[in-house]
């Protein structure tokens, strides 16, 4: 039989809503809330971040975990690194755990590279002689060598992510836990990340892999498990989880609205409200003719004014690969004229053309940021929806056609 | 698969009111201790102009300051002893037991990102913040030996309990600074607080006066400041203002200090739970 890895029971976190957990306050709030609750036993409103998580992980597996921004991946991560602790039911872990949920954690501008290494590579749980033995391994993965001396407030922030990734790279725990940190970094070099975590899987370790890229998921583990408001909805094999959570129960009728919960806070002072998709005039459709051009429509408000924003669209397949990455502002004019968008509520609606796509699935994210600033929000998987070829070139062949796209080209036939 | 050595299972479970103190985990990242200590010196003396020269600035501006107002100008008692070299001695503990005390209470709350994405013992934090103020203090010591050669103090055994009156400035900045750093997660108002905090406490503490000039009746009330006990150790240690150490005052300071550190622990330990959800 094989070795359990983890063991989760029916584990639980709760956050308490506008009362003390979420935030820290000052005593001039909270003195009167005491007395408040003594009077009439109010205790403020209650979020489960996760509840009656169980499951059972194998010793050697990668599991992948995915869901929805707020489905409790991130909670569910953190209780298995031992960040923060359940509410209710019980994990078992078995062996050292490694975690990544940020990469570079604690490292110091001011200090120079190699002491970063030291300190970073301490903060995740080395000793000092795991360090002085892989030091070389990790200057050399980390390709920075020629400035290893150099404090790192020197440093390109990617040049920052490789040293950040390669100390993290070279924990050998008996498991490891991965955050989405891939996300960031060239994709030379997050080849070379997957890579590295390929190996480490291939070594007997257990490995929970975290992430919004489907194709990475797809690529680097065997099985997934997907959340949802914090519970677990499927276990499969990932390919076949991969697929449920793409189109099963996550697909509301060509409009996805975004509930509070669902919003980090780190959003704020942006609030995306819904993403409708609608074809032929008819609002809300998860079906779209590919005859006919699809209206995507964004609607979100603004609580204060934001400078640079622009607020755009991703298409993805049901493989998890990009098709396409479109924002309101890609128009240098339109950058201009709205360079500052003041408070309010707003519409950013665009025209994917006609006899373009490709029938079968399609995944609609959304992402709303100003360039090298900060990332208000986003969500890779915000609606699915279906197109439906009838009408489409070639179609009085029955046969599927390859990739994508499925474009009318304007075909000359030239007798020579 | 090769035969695998049995693995430390780990249970993940709500606590329940007082959790052991978990002492096993701190020893595991002693070696995290010392980076942190490492970080904090290195971070303070590649960034200031004038780097361990504060160290020595800070303590002789001070007893400067001090000897002119309080020396010459008030002609407050000094227990026999030159005023300077008075005050210094008292100083010593003081300023490594102040700043200590205030970069526990914030060492939490400055390495937040820290606390919400990795596990360690958040001990480690305070800890190593009381730990790098030693550095500052080795220097100043040195600035007190010059300054006891100056004034001819005679060496003394007595000199050799100074460690023991060191361990208990820093048990004392460590129990404070536990409740403190742990309230400050909770209750910015801490930040706020500090430094008056700090400067009502050195005025309850005999630094700019002797304990000689408290009345005998309140004695008993004046020595439950562990820092009464602390300072008045340094002077008796190093320039033997008073004959014979009042031992059971010390006790009582050390009893005093003891208790806030366990104190301080358990506290410490019930809310670092919440850490992570709240910083």
């Amino acid at each position: 039989m094989a070795e359990i890895s983890i063991r989760a029971h029916k584990l639980g976190k709760q956050y308490r809503l506008g009362s003390q957990v979420l935030a820290y306050q000052t005593l001039r709030e909270s003195l009167p809330q005491w007395f408040q609750r003594k009077k009439n036993g109010h205790e403020g409103e209650v979020l489960w971040a996760l509840r009656d998580v169980s499951f059972e992980i194998e010793r050697g597996s990668v599991i992948g975990i995915i869901g929805r921004n707020g489905a409790g991946k991130s909670t569910l991560l953190k209780i298995l690194s031992r960040v923060t602790e359940p509410s209710e039911g019980y994990a078992e872990i078995h062996g050292r755990v490694g975690a990544l949920l940020e990469v570079g954690t604690g490292f110091h501008p001011e200090l120079t590279g190699r002491e970063n290494i030291y300190l970073n590579g301490a903060i995740l749980g080395m000793h000092r002689s795991d360090i002085d033995r892989k030091l070389d391994e990790i200057i050399d993965f980390s390709e920075v060598e020629k400035f290893i001396d150099t404090p790192i407030k020197r440093y390109s922030s990617g040049m920052q992510m490789r040293l950040a990734f390669s100390v993290a790279a070279h924990l050998e725990p008996e498991i490891l836990v991965v955050d989405e940190v891939l996300a960031v970094g060239d994709a030379d070099f997050q080849r070379k990340c997957l890579g590295k975590m390929q190996d480490v899987s291939t070594e007997g370790r257990t490995v929970l892999f975290v992430s919004h890229n489907m194709s990475a998921i797809l690529r680097l583990t065997q099985e997934a498990i997907v959340l949802n408001h914090g519970n677990i909805v499927k276990r499969a094999p990932t390919p076949e989880a991969v697929d449920f959570y793409l189109a099963e129960g996550f697909a509301e009728e060509g409009q996805r609205l975004w509930c509070d919960e669902e919003i980090p806070p780190s959003a704020a002072p942006f609030r995306p409200i819904a993403m409708r998709v609608q074809n032929e005039g008819r609002s809300f459709t998860e079906s779209v003719r590919s005859t006919h051009p699809i209206v995507v429509e964004l609607e979100y408000e603004l609580t204060s004014p934001i400078s640079g924003l622009r607020v755009g669209i991703y298409l993805m397949n049901s493989r998890g690969e990009y098709i396409f990455a479109s924002f309101d502002t890609d128009d240098p004019q339109f950058f201009a004229q709205y360079a500052t968008r003041d408070p309010g509520r707003y519409i950013s609606r665009c025209l994917v053309p006609a006899d373009w796509l490709n029938e079968g699935k399609y995944i609609l994210g959304m992402n709303a940021s100003a360039f090298r600033v900060k990332r208000y929000f986003q969500d890779e998987h915000a609606l699915v929806f279906h197109v439906d070829g009838a009408g489409a070139p070639g179609k009085h062949w029955v046969e599927s056609r390859v990739g994508p796209l499925r474009p009318k080209l304007d075909w000359r036939i030239l007798k020579q | 698969m090769t035969e695998s050595t049995p693995l430390p299972v780990i249970m993940l479970k709500p606590p329940k009111g007082f959790s052991a103190l978990n002492l096993r985990d701190l020893w595991i990242y002693r070696e995290l201790v010392f980076f942190m200590i490492w970080r904090d010196i290195k971070v303070r003396y590649k960034q200031t102009l004038l780097g361990a020269a504060w160290a020595i600035l800070q303590p002789v501006m001070t007893m400067i300051v001090f000897t002119i107002f309080f020396g010459n100008l008030a002609a407050v008692p000094s227990d026999g002893v030159p005023y300077p070299i008075f005050t210094y001695t008292a100083l010593l503990p003081w300023q490594l037991f102040s700043k200590a005390l205030q970069d526990a209470a914030r060492s939490l709350v400055a390495n937040r990102h820290m606390i919400t994405k990795v596990y360690f013992p958040r001990l480690v934090l305070p800890l190593s913040s009381i730990m790098a103020g030693l550095v500052d203090f080795a220097i100043a010591l040195v600035v007190l030996v010059g300054l006891m050669i100056y004034y001819q103090t005679p060496l003394r055994w007595s000199m050799l309990s100074l460690p023991l009156f060191l361990l208990m400035t820093l048990i004392t900045a460590l129990g404070v600074g536990l409740w403190f750093a742990a309230l400050n997660v909770l209750y910015r108002d801490i930040a706020y607080v500090m430094p008056f905090l700090a400067q009502f406490w050195m005025f309850i503490t005999p630094i700019v006066y002797p304990a000689s000039m408290v009345p005998e009746r309140w004695r008993m009330l004046y020595y439950l400041n562990p820092m009464t006990g602390v300072v008045e150790g340094f002077r008796w240690a190093m320039l033997g203002t008073v004959p014979t150490l009042p031992i059971n005052m010390i006790l009582l300071s050390v009893g005093v200090s003891l208790v806030v550190l366990v104190s301080g622990l358990f506290y410490f330990r019930f809310m670092e739970r919440l850490f992570a959800d709240m910083v």
